[in-house]
């Protein structure tokens, strides 16, 4: 094929993902996205321009090699082009099917300019599925082993990414995980159908593989304490993410039927409820029930989702701003449109009523109008006087998201927290205020993204690297 | 996988457990507790630890056989393995020297109030201990209570053993004999610590009680367990699982407790059904 113009590249018309039927996907769990063919990803592929001075580069938290890449999957040389992308980013299956590209990569893109941005999260995605479906994982090039050990708090995000750079520059690392299964959210809080556990499993595999050591059912605080890990370690990172969910903290919160989304995601995914009676673990009986979500974030967007995959006839977003402010992916908000979701905007609880029985049969709603920014840079909800409404629900879920959990923090004392309980860290290295003890990933930002995590993750790396070779100087 | 080092019955359907854990028996205070799955699709349970041997690295677990989990649980011998075990989680129990302190045990909440009851009576307070049944055998571990406490009443519903009436019904007796009363620990079923609540009431009995609401990841992480405690809601997980008995909302509890009443059922009978099927195939091959 004749090299085409950046001109012939622009021409070529985004390919969208192909996807399960809205009708056919609310009745299971498989994943929504199918990902993309061969041609597909090739055609993509063409799409990007290859710039000299790549900004997508700049707008990815974990810097991949974009154009690099994405010029390797046009070739038809997936291979090489698992090779550079995994260069950068331990979980590549992951970071394609959850990043949230529009707001990075993708909206930086060049060709976004004229026209929808190169997919490159679908790119993404297509390459490490095509790696771990076609040749299986390789050993990259490892540094020669340093004997230094390094214990990983939390088998997330943020704990993987970093577990992978280190295990690569030769340290000894071990991932010390409080559930059974790791994975952290990836494996509690994200659907099935929007991250498969298989391949969460698959990546976790690739990092035992690569010889880091997984410590399951095991609670840093408690178990044992941070301390007591520094006379084992050489250093510590610490990545438990925001695990401490936020309630409305309205009259009736405590009613049968009404749940975090930490609790239900957690019920349906890790304990996987859905499959009930195989599975020990129930979630309540939503067939042909009303279900308000409370939220307007990927977390509400999931519930809601999950709600109505186990037979809720109305699936709500209840909402107190507008969709313009909703902070959840704009594909997840598609997603949930087409599956048949209703959204209530402008809506605050402000009382859950319930039965005799203690269960909860409706949620008050003060109807609100948007007025001036506030800090977040959001038009504030004001309340309309008077406009109070009743919606009748037999569920909620309220996912308005997570506090820091207090575990760590109370049991290590010169561990330096902010007011909100977030581990306070140097932007640049993420050492912490404890020498020889690193942290990143949500229980340093407050809730965020996966890929924020695992940037953060790969950063505290680089540094815990550096100190190793000379902790005096630390 | 940790290894059941001895399993041996108590009482009808409750059995104890030493599980090979030395961390968690390194580390655990009483009134803590550990969470523990029993095969791979298995939901995860909360189970108080009753004791600990540090020589041995071995936890104590005291379980009655109600649903699917524990009646599966109940069926495991000792050189079986639990698939999973977590912890100490929780809040360890305040102890002080009260002065006279009166631990209440109801049915298997005796395994629960054993540990804390033992640190009381460390902590030099005078231990009246009040242990019921509804019959004779399923009063527990009255050997090892009588051990650590000044006084043991036993109870018994029935009348077959020790006092006859329900453990408030001897707490009030002794308040009713003027005993000087400083501290109570009530631990059993919720009907029982609401009551025992309500005896000490009236007299300003600093009064704590072990909740046991449904927990998930019993870290925090969930919220599953939040109880209503004077109003506020707190996490029996991480805030708890001991308040203060005036002022739980013992009712609301109790409700949510029963919120998968249904489930329970299924998954018991679904269990039952499977181990009937493999006995039949068993006999089969037998045959």
């Amino acid at each position: 094929m004749p090299e085409l113009t950046n001109k012939d590249r622009m021409k070529i018309p985004r390919h969208h993902m192909p996807e399960q039927a809205p009708e056919v996907r609310i009745h299971n769990f498989n994943e929504v996205n199918l990902g993309y063919t061969i041609e597909l990803a090739r055609e993509e592929a063409e799409r990007c321009l290859r710039c000299k001075k790549p900004v997508c580069i700049e707008g990815c938290p974990v810097a991949v090699k974009i154009p690099d890449f994405i010029k390797l999957v046009a070739e038809g040389k997936f291979k090489e082009a698992a090779e550079i992308l995994k260069e950068d980013n331990a979980l590549p299956a992951i970071c394609g099917r959850v990043c949230p590209q529009e707001d990075q990569c993708e909206k930086v893109c060049v060709v976004a300019k004229k026209g929808e941005p190169v997919a490159i999260g679908h790119l993404e995605r297509f390459v490490a599925d095509w790696e771990r479906m076609n040749i299986g994982y390789r050993l990259p090039e490892m540094r020669p082993k340093t004997g230094k050990k390094v214990a990983i708090v939390g088998g997330g995000p943020a704990g993987l990414s970093c577990a992978k750079d280190l295990i690569i520059m030769g340290h000894d690392v071990t991932v010390f995980e409080a559930l059974h299964e790791i994975g952290g959210v990836l494996i509690y809080g994200i659907p099935e159908f929007r991250l498969p556990k298989e391949i969460v499993r698959a990546e976790v595999d690739y990092l035992r593989m690569l010889g880091v050591e997984f410590v399951t059912n095991y609670v840093i605080g408690l178990t044992e304490t941070i301390d007591e890990l520094l006379q084992r370690y050489d250093a510590v990172f610490i990545g438990v993410g925001a695990g401490l969910p936020y309630f409305l903290n309205i009259p009736g919160e405590n009613l049968l039927g009404i749940y975090s989304a930490n609790e239900f995601l957690t019920r349906v995914n890790l304990m996987r409820a859905f499959e009930f009676p195989k599975a020990d673990t129930p979630i309540m009986n939503l067939q042909g029930k009303d279900v308000a979500v409370f939220g307007g974030g990927n977390t509400a967007m999931d519930a809601v989702r999950t709600a109505l995959r186990l037979g809720a006839k109305n699936a709500m977003i209840i909402y107190r701003r507008t969709e313009a402010e909703m902070p959840a992916r704009i594909e997840e908000i598609k997603h949930a449109k087409e599956e048949g979701v209703k959204f209530i905007f402008l809506s605050a609880p402000l009382e859950f009523i319930g039965d005799d029985d203690g269960w909860v049969r409706a949620v008050k709603i003060q109807k609100m109008q948007l007025g001036e920014p506030d800090s977040s840079g959001r038009r504030k909800p004001i309340p309309i006087e008077g406009a109070i409404e009743t919606i009748p629900i037999d569920a909620a879920v309220i996912a308005i998201g997570n506090g820091s959990n207090p575990i760590i923090s109370k049991t290590t004392p010169d561990l330096k927290v902010n007011k909100w309980g977030n581990i306070i860290v140097d932007p640049e290295t993420m050492k912490t205020s404890k020498k020889g003890v690193f942290a990143g990933g949500d229980i340093v930002t407050g809730g965020a993204t996966v890929i924020l995590a695992m940037g953060a993750g790969r950063k505290a790396a680089k540094a815990i690297d550096e100190y190793l070779k000379n902790p005096e100087v630390w | 996988m940790n290894k059941i080092v001895e399993a041996r019955f108590l009482a009808p359907d409750i059995k104890l457990f030493r599980i090979e854990a030395p961390k968690i028996a390194e580390k655990r205070k009483p009134g803590q507790f550990v969470v523990v799955r029993v095969e791979e699709l298995g939901e995860r349970i909360p189970l108080t630890i009753a004791d600990s041997n540090l020589e041995e690295g071995t936890v104590t677990i005291i379980v009655q056989g109600v649903g699917k989990t524990t009646k599966h649980l109940n069926l495991l011998e000792a050189g079986d393995f639990i698939h999973d075990i977590v912890g100490p989680l929780g809040k360890p129990s305040e102890i002080e020297n009260y002065g006279v302190a009166v631990s209440i045990g109801g049915g298997v909440g005796t395994a629960i109030a054993y540990p804390t009851a033992k640190a009381l009576k460390e902590a030099g307070n005078y231990v009246i201990g009040i242990i019921g049944g509804r019959s004779k055998e399923f009063v527990i571990l009255e050997d090892e209570m009588r051990r650590i406490c000044d006084e043991l009443y036993p109870t018994t519903d029935d009348g077959s053993y020790g006092f006859h009436g329900f453990v408030t019904h001897k707490l009030q007796k002794l308040l009713d004999e003027g005993r000087k009363i400083d501290f109570v620990l009530a631990i059993g079923p919720i009907p029982m610590m609401k009551a025992v609540a309500d005896v000490t009431r009236p007299y300003g009995i600093k009064t704590v009680v072990s909740l046991n609401p449904i927990m998930v990841d019993a870290t925090g992480m969930c919220g599953g367990c939040r109880v209503t405690v004077d109003n506020k809601i707190y996490f029996a997980c991480v805030d708890g699982p001991e308040f203060d008995a005036h002022k739980v909302d013992f009712d609301n509890l109790m409700k949510r407790n029963r919120m998968y009443l249904e489930h329970e059922k299924k998954s018991l009978e679904e269990f039952i059904c499977r181990i009937d099927l493999m006995a039949k195939k068993l006999e089969k091959q037998n045959a």
